[in-house]
């Protein structure tokens, strides 16, 4: 990912720059402050540019509440009260948010929890 | 009927022919084909809205590997519960062993025919907490007894694999 910061004369409209995450926008410079143009570059990992997809488990009423709290232990290696914790924000709130990474991973927890039945899906963190 | 855990077998003894019939139908029950809403719960899809090109390459890679695992689970069960085919008269104080080592499988397909009964018959969360309504009324209550009578064999196997 690149990102441009020009310290030049302020324009008359400002345009804006899209700045990435966690790069701090330079001081605007003085009228009489004219320098060459700087260009940051920061680069990132794929790993890091695809962060982060949730792994999200829907309420399901058919489901065991003891079922659903083994399945989170097994797949995702959950102590029992993460586990049960997860299971109860499910039940009560409809959804909960089990995992978050990088996208192959989840994908991968998805189908584990497809494969014990479970309603997951992948949600992209917008 | 009586279920206990003895050495690496999970028994179930004293079964009468109307609950060695349920047990009997667990594959069958569990196999979604020709139920559109079963096989759409089955087989859900892995995101919420619209992303056609992942959906299509889940029914393409995916999909095939779950209804392996399946398949295999119920195939499981299924030869399990042939220790219980005869006769109806033949099926009176039957029992039923399941060794351990199947407890995955039973819990898989016991899941797969609830959902499945659920979804054929689109139970209410009011309905399937509702565990004291007869069996007897109709069809569909008789369904409902069967989503539960599953449950509790689940939540068998699974305190005793919690042991």
């Amino acid at each position: 990912m690149l990102a441009f910061f020009m310290t030049a004369e302020p324009l008359a409209a400002e345009v804006a720059v899209p700045v990435a995450p966690g790069i701090p926008r330079p001081k605007s410079a003085g009228p009489s402050n004219v320098g060459a143009p700087t260009i940051e570059k920061e680069t990132r990992t794929e790993e890091e540019l695809d962060l982060p997809w949730h792994v999200v488990v829907h309420n399901d009423p058919v489901n065991l509440m003891s079922y659903v709290t083994m399945v989170f232990q097994r797949v995702f290696g959950y102590p029992r009260d993460k586990a049960e914790r997860h299971m109860l924000e499910v039940h009560q709130k409809g959804r909960s948010i089990l995992w978050s990474g990088v996208r192959e991973r989840a994908e991968l927890y998805v189908q584990q929890l497809h494969g014990y039945l479970l309603l997951a899906t992948i949600e992209k963190v917008s | 009927m009586e279920i206990c855990r003895r050495k690496n077998q999970i028994e179930i003894s004293e079964l009468d022919p109307f609950l060695a019939e349920l047990l009997r139908q667990i594959p069958s029950c569990a196999n979604p084909e020709g139920a559109p809403a079963a096989e759409q719960r089955i087989f859900s899809p892995p995101v919420n809205g619209k992303e056609p090109e992942m959906c299509a390459e889940w029914k393409m890679y995916v999909q095939p590997e779950l209804r392996r695992l399946f398949q295999s689970a119920t195939e499981t069960v299924g030869a399990d519960l042939k220790q219980l085919n005869g006769t109806e008269q033949s099926l009176t104080n039957r029992t039923l062993r399941i060794p351990t080592k199947h407890s995955d499988a039973w819990l898989s397909a016991l899941n797969q025919a609830r959902l499945v009964i659920a979804a054929k018959n689109n139970f209410t969360e009011l309905e399937l907490s509702d565990h004291l309504r007869s069996p007897i009324g109709s069809r569909r209550d008789l369904s409902l007894f069967q989503v539960n009578f599953y449950g509790f064999l689940q939540e068998f196997i699974l305190r005793e694999l919690d042991c």
